[in-house]
């Protein structure tokens, strides 16, 4: 069965490229829950379709595109929001309209048909081209170097940003390059379940990952195993039922979610009694 | 005579156009131990605010270790009154302590043995031995309390800013917390705000009564009717607790 349909070079493309956006997604997710960003996350996300109009204008690759695009975005949002005053969630709101509403110009203003669009918004594993593979790759690798680097900074940040900042660190600097971060794990996360469902797959596991951890670390490790989890087993649902395989991802990770929170209520009520 | 290690002159803090603190001089010296006390909103965490360089002010000049403030962070130990983080943090109180580090060392570099020791003693200090491991959310309110003390510790402080320590905990606790500060006046100088005035007073080598503007005693004040009533505008009946230490108020 894995057997066969490992032998289609879409299908081993879809697999690496999964698990490798997965790395990318446990780690991040992980603050983005932590410090309950989520709504940032998704603001930066959407913001960053106005990228992938932009590319297919200027006839480029769309992902070469929405990495600046997805990158100004994530600084101009955190800029907003500590330095001008603007309440964070009417600009991140702003944003989020802005980013589409360029991206539905910029398409329409080129003309012919963009079949290839649906999958940035809705995403498509099965399409991966190798180029977008060694992007992945790459990016996976400066998200884990940064982290490396920075993990008590940005632990410091998360738990608590005003003793962060008594302490000496540039508090608004680490947090724009967690929002950077963030924007890059989008552009990764981009190709597999879509930039409208992105939010999901940042959270859900890292959310879940949460209940059972007691580290920053083991959560992240633990995210990472769940959001593979959930790619290869929507991944193989979506191949056994023909459907598309981003919106299959997203089902079984929130299918898990609720049964997760269900499971746990359960058992609190038990005990309780 | 070294120089004071606060040195606040003439300091005025404004904030949404309400004056919170208006013309205040104060100045504490290496080995103090001030105990600032005052009614609700008059401007107590907005003092060690300033100190710590998260609140300019508007007037007046501030001076912490002959530097503005916020230039010496690995100078001044701060446990915080208001719990700005998330009681469910996956995080234990090792490495809650652990983060008290952070302000010793460099932009990319690691936690490394020193830390982890410096960490493990401050832990020992605050008596937090037993639950070093443990996750923060099942932590009581006083020994959660003792893990941001130890934070601060951990830092390896000259000065230490403790905001309402005792607040919100229950009395138990609050003689813990207090023995643990009359053993770190012995090395270190304190900054403690308070509206535990009958408690303090035992402890503390000066106070200062604080309502925007500021008046300060060179002795621990006797919590007597008279003061507190001009102090909060209304008559005040101080409740003074003889309880366990016998040394309660003894006044020259």
């Amino acid at each position: 069965m894995l057997h066969e349909i490992l032998a289609f070079e879409f299908m081993r493309n879809a697999l690496l490229a999964a698990i490798l956006s997965c790395v990318a997604c446990g780690i991040i997710g992980t603050y983005v829950v932590v410090k309950k960003i989520g709504f940032i996350s998704g603001g930066i996300a959407h913001t960053a379709f106005g990228g992938i109009g932009l590319g297919y204008y200027l006839g480029i690759n769309p992902l070469l595109g929405v990495i600046p695009f997805s990158l100004f975005a994530a600084i101009a949002i955190g800029l907003m929001s500590k330095k001008a005053k603007v309440a964070e969630d009417s600009a991140i709101g702003t944003f989020w309209a802005v980013g589409m509403a360029v991206g539905v110009i910029c398409i329409s203003l080129k003309p012919g048909y963009a079949p290839d669009l649906f999958s940035y918004l809705f995403g498509n594993i099965l399409t991966v081209p190798t180029f977008d593979l060694w992007m992945i790759l790459l990016l996976d690798l400066f998200i884990i170097g940064v982290v490396w680097l920075l993990n008590k900074e940005f632990l410091a940040i998360s738990f608590d940003e005003e003793y962060a900042r008594v302490s000496g660190l540039k508090t608004t600097a680490l947090y724009l390059l967690m929002l950077c971060l963030i924007a890059l794990t989008v552009v990764v996360m981009m190709r597999v379940v879509g930039i409208v469902m992105v939010i999901a797959l940042l959270t859900i596991p890292a959310a879940i990952a949460r209940m059972f951890s007691r580290t920053l670390p083991g959560m992240m490790l633990l995210a990472i195993a769940l959001s593979l989890l959930f790619s290869i087993s929507g991944l193989w649902f979506s191949y056994q039922f023909d459907l598309a395989s981003g919106a299959t991802i997203i089902l079984v990770s929130g299918f898990v979610f609720f049964l997760v929170h269900a499971w746990r209520l359960v058992s609190a009520s038990l005990t309780a009694q | 005579m070294k120089d004071p290690i606060i040195q606040c002159d003439q300091l005025s803090v404004s904030l949404g156009g309400m004056k919170v603190l208006d013309k205040v001089t104060l100045s504490v010296n290496d080995g103090d131990f001030l105990g600032i006390i005052g009614p609700n909103g008059g401007g107590k965490t907005t003092l060690l605010r300033v100190i710590l360089g998260l609140e300019a002010p508007s007037a007046g000049s501030v001076r912490v270790f002959g530097g503005s403030p916020g230039s010496f962070p690995g100078r001044i130990g701060y446990v915080p009154q208001r719990l700005f983080f998330d009681r469910d943090f996956p995080i234990s109180i090792r490495e809650l302590v652990l983060m008290g580090r952070i302000s010793n060392k460099k932009l990319f570099q690691h936690y490394n043995k020193r830390d982890r020791e410096k960490a493990d003693q401050a832990i020992c200090t605050a008596g937090l031995e037993r639950l070093a491991d443990r996750r923060i959310g099942d932590l009581s309110g006083g020994e959660l309390q003792r893990a941001l003390i130890a934070r601060a510790l951990a830092g390896d402080p000259e000065l230490l800013l403790l905001d309402e320590p005792t607040a919100s905990i229950d009395p138990q606790m609050k003689t813990t917390i207090y023995d643990l500060m009359e053993h770190l006046k012995e090395k270190l100088t304190l900054v403690l705000v308070s509206h535990d005035i009958g408690t303090i007073s035992r402890y503390v080598t000066r106070t200062a009564f604080l309502n925007v503007t500021l008046e300060l005693y060179e002795s621990a004040l006797s919590p007597n009717r008279e003061s507190l009533s001009a102090l909060y505008h209304y008559p005040v009946n101080p409740v003074v607790h003889h309880s366990q230490v016998s040394r309660t108020i003894d006044h020259p």
